[in-house]
């Protein structure tokens, strides 16, 4: 359409937070090797893989040390050549204590992936496909950790259509998907077929926030002739990269409350995703390694760096430059990411950024709470045009039932619109988020 | 206790309740150009008032005193009670009416974000009820007014009420336009020798039509600053104008034409600065255009039927009791559920 150059495809309302992005501009660089690495055996949604490897084991980079215990459930492979060193409980980013494999890496030892099983791609069934996503231990990377390979294999009854892949990254300061679009098209374009495969549908949409030119120049240059798969550029606004506010800017269509996104038959997969699985799919390589968006005023370093996965977070954020006495550390975006306590805990395959803040500017942008003045700022933000004042209100006076039965509680996806736009600072996603979890545990019970 | 968003761009209540009184300032100095300087000791009788009220019921509910006298709303209901009111009124006026705002319309409600009816016309209609005299007891704008008083003589007649040597009264006060044209309409004059009086300016009463243009112009300050959105003042106005205007065709002997009614009392005032009020109003943009259209065709019903002069404290407190049934029937289609 002619008038997309004016009106680009979007949703209604949401908010436009200062984007930050300036690390979108530089490559992606390679970490350097720590000494040790801890990989806790679950770090996606479903079961925890189960350890194949013993202490005192030597095992190569690439090589599987833990298999799936399931359908949904991912293995895991050793981020470096070392040796096995333990596999016990240690703390990871959720506070918990979990099971995990530390391997302490040789020092000298060639990090080159010595591990592979290379495939023809081209005479993979979509069975096969998703059973190869699965041995990649490959998780949405966009944060939401769901097994990759589960999510392609939608139940049969509704057949998909539309693959949706969200290069959006509306969060402020992240540009992790944004450098793989651009460095690594062919990839991402290697990986929505397979995906496309694995799912059935016949096209792909690419959805990419129109503050990123280059990487829909660089898409556009490796798109298939055959018009399978092409890519759209999205009104840059926040929550534009949410999988429903996806849905509607690329297909105009709303998923219907309750119901999964495969029954209008949709699959969405983040970029990132995409990218990698066309990475490693062909070469039969597990997934070890990400790119995470190291940025925020507290590092001197930012930028996006080819993390391991294992890799300690003091160590990688002492290479991006943060002070030792350091911080405030914020993982994902500032929107809807949470802070850590400790920083001695590993990085995941969940974590596509880590922020640090000053303690003292952080402070400062927080305030006192007024009580609600009834603006109605947030109804004007609510991408799911629920009223998170009427709701803020419900909560202070702890009327959970009423606000899940009435005032579509279960709607929140907790994307912070309103905490970020109200004048009275109250704080009503974290509101929301009790709420929500004391409704689940009373319909439970 | 940590939380995201981690950034935000909201401005503090506080800087909401400064940018209302920064907004405000251009219509005080047009009020002071036109009509002279006592608007200003209201003003300040007003704040003084209001500020030692919020802090005595802080206090006597036990709040926290600072935060909540800080947050800058107990001052912006003191304004607008003042500007409201005739500038001249005894002292003890704009105090009781300033008391009944703070004390019983806000802080018996439970204060800040509580209260359901708009503070400050509350604390108008209640003067305007029971005195109703004083109530009407206007300044003469003054280019044509018989005498003009100094700052120090506006003072003694505020607080002593005494007119400096061979002033009358009725040299420096005047009805209002919306008064005049009322009260000559019943007698059965024509509108054309009503407007021509020296009374009547461009197209509102002379002085009073500068102030409201100020008014506008700090409404549009805001609307830039986005601490209003357009939803009142747009539905208040063009309400307004379109019940002025259908009438005024029909019978324009008998109905003054809508820049009239737009420029005339407190129009103005209302679209931008009083009908604006959140907490008193409804919460979604349907919601503030049903509200705010129902306030202009009120205000127009009761300047023209009606027995008061003016009519917009009235259909504000009158649309305040509606906003529940509003809120309940204006909100917004929730994603993923039919429409």
């Amino acid at each position: 359409m002619i008038l997309d150059f004016l009106f680009k495809p979007s949703f209604e309302r949401g908010v436009h937070p200062p984007q930050f992005k300036e690390t979108g501009r530089t490559p992606i660089r390679r970490m350097p090797f720590a000494s040790r690495y801890t990989l806790p055996l679950s770090q996606s949604v479903g079961r925890a893989a189960k350890p194949i490897v013993t202490v005192g084991q030597e095992v190569l980079r690439g090589q599987p040390i833990a298999e799936t215990a399931g359908y949904v459930s991912v293995p895991l492979h050793s981020p470096v050549t070392g040796i096995v060193e333990d596999i016990g409980l240690h703390p990871t980013l959720s506070g918990e204590w979990q099971e995990s494999i530390v391997i302490r890496a040789f020092e000298g030892a060639s990090q080159e992936v010595l591990y592979g099983d290379p495939v023809d791609v081209d005479a993979l069934t979509p069975e096969q496909i998703i059973n190869a996503v699965q041995a990649t231990g490959m998780v949405g990377l966009g944060g939401a950790a769901f097994p990759t390979h589960a999510k392609l294999a939608a139940p049969k009854e509704w057949p998909i259509e539309h693959l949706l892949v969200n290069g959006c990254e509306c969060e402020p300061f992240l540009t992790a998907d944004h450098r793989m679009m651009v460095e690594w098209p062919q990839h991402l374009i290697t990986g929505t077929k397979f995906a496309m495969k694995a799912c059935g549908a016949k096209r792909a949409l690419i959805g990419v926030e129109d503050n990123k030119p280059d990487a829909i120049a660089a898409i556009e240059k490796v798109l298939p002739d055959d018009g399978s798969i092409t890519v759209h550029a999205v009104k840059t606004k926040y929550p534009q990269g949410a999988a429903e506010m996806l849905v509607k800017a690329l297909l105009g269509r709303e998923v219907p409350a309750g119901a999964r996104s495969y029954q209008i038959g949709v699959v969405m997969q983040n970029v990132g995703t995409l990218a990698e699985l066309g990475r490693l799919i062909p070469r039969g390589q597990g997934f070890i390694e990400r790119v995470v968006t190291i940025a925020g005023p507290g590092v001197s370093k930012p930028g996006n760096y080819l993390v391991p996965i294992g890799t300690p977070l003091r160590f990688v954020l002492e290479q991006a430059g943060a002070p030792r006495d350091a911080v405030e550390v914020i993982l994902g975006g500032p929107m809807m990411g949470a802070a850590i306590a400790s920083l001695d805990v590993p990085v995941t395959k969940a974590i596509s950024g880590i922020l640090v803040f000053d303690r003292s500017a952080m402070q400062k942008e927080r305030g006192k709470t007024h009580p609600c003045i009834k603006c109605g700022e947030c109804v004007n933000v609510c991408p799911k045009g629920l009223n998170p004042s009427t709701l803020g209100m419900l909560a202070a006076k702890r009327e959970y039932d009423l606000m899940a039965e009435r005032y579509h509680l279960d709607g929140c996806f907790e994307c912070g619109c309103c905490s970020y736009v109200c004048p009275s600072n109250i704080p009503l996603v974290q509101q929301f988020r009790v709420a929500k979890e004391i409704v689940r545990e009373r319909q439970a019970a | 206790m940590d939380r995201s968003p981690y950034v935000t761009e909201s401005p503090s209540v506080s800087v909401i309740m400064l940018k209302v009184m920064l907004a405000l300032v251009p219509g005080i100095v047009a009020y002071v150009w036109m009509f002279g300087s006592g608007v200003l000791i209201s003003l300040a009788l007003a704040s003084v008032t209001a500020l030692v009220a919020e802090a005595a019921m802080l206090k006597v509910r036990s709040r926290p005193v600072m935060p909540f006298l800080l947050d800058g709303s107990a001052m912006v209901t003191a304004w607008l009670l003042a500007l409201a009111l005739p500038p001249l009124a005894p002292w003890w006026l704009i105090v009781v009416g300033t008391l009944f705002a703070i004390v019983v319309a806000k802080q018996l409600y439970g204060g800040l974000g509580y209260n359901p009816f708009n503070p400050a016309m509350v604390g108008y209609a209640v003067l305007l009820i029971s005195f109703p005299v004083l109530m009407t007891q206007w300044p003469a704008p003054l280019a044509i007014a018989g005498a003009k008083l100094s700052f120090m003589d506006q003072w003694n007649y505020i607080f002593n009420r005494v007119l400096p040597g061979g002033i009358g009264l009725d040299a420096i006060s005047s009805a209002t336009p919306l008064d005049t044209l009322k009260t000559q309409l019943r007698l059965q004059h024509s509108m054309e020798s009503i407007t021509s009086a020296p009374l009547f300016g461009q197209f509102g009463g002379k002085g009073g039509e500068v102030v409201a243009g100020a008014y506008l112009l700090g409404g549009l300050y805001m609307w830039q600053q986005r601490i209003i959105t357009w939803h009142i003042p747009v539905a208040f106005l063009g309400a307004l104008a379109l019940m002025s205007g259908v009438a005024h065709v029909v019978n324009p002997e008998h109905y003054a034409g809508p820049l009239f009614h737009l420029f005339s009392g407190a129009s103005m005032l209302c679209a931008f600065f009083i009908a604006t009020d959140p907490i008193s109003g409804p919460t979604t943009p349907r919601g503030k255009l049903i509200f705010a259209a129902a306030i202009g065709v009120l205000t127009w019903l009761v300047r023209v039927y009606g027995g008061y002069p003016d009519g917009v404290a009235f259909a504000v407190l009158l649309l305040n009791i509606c906003v529940p049934l509003i809120d309940a029937n204006t909100q917004p289609r929730v994603f993923g559920h039919p429409k």
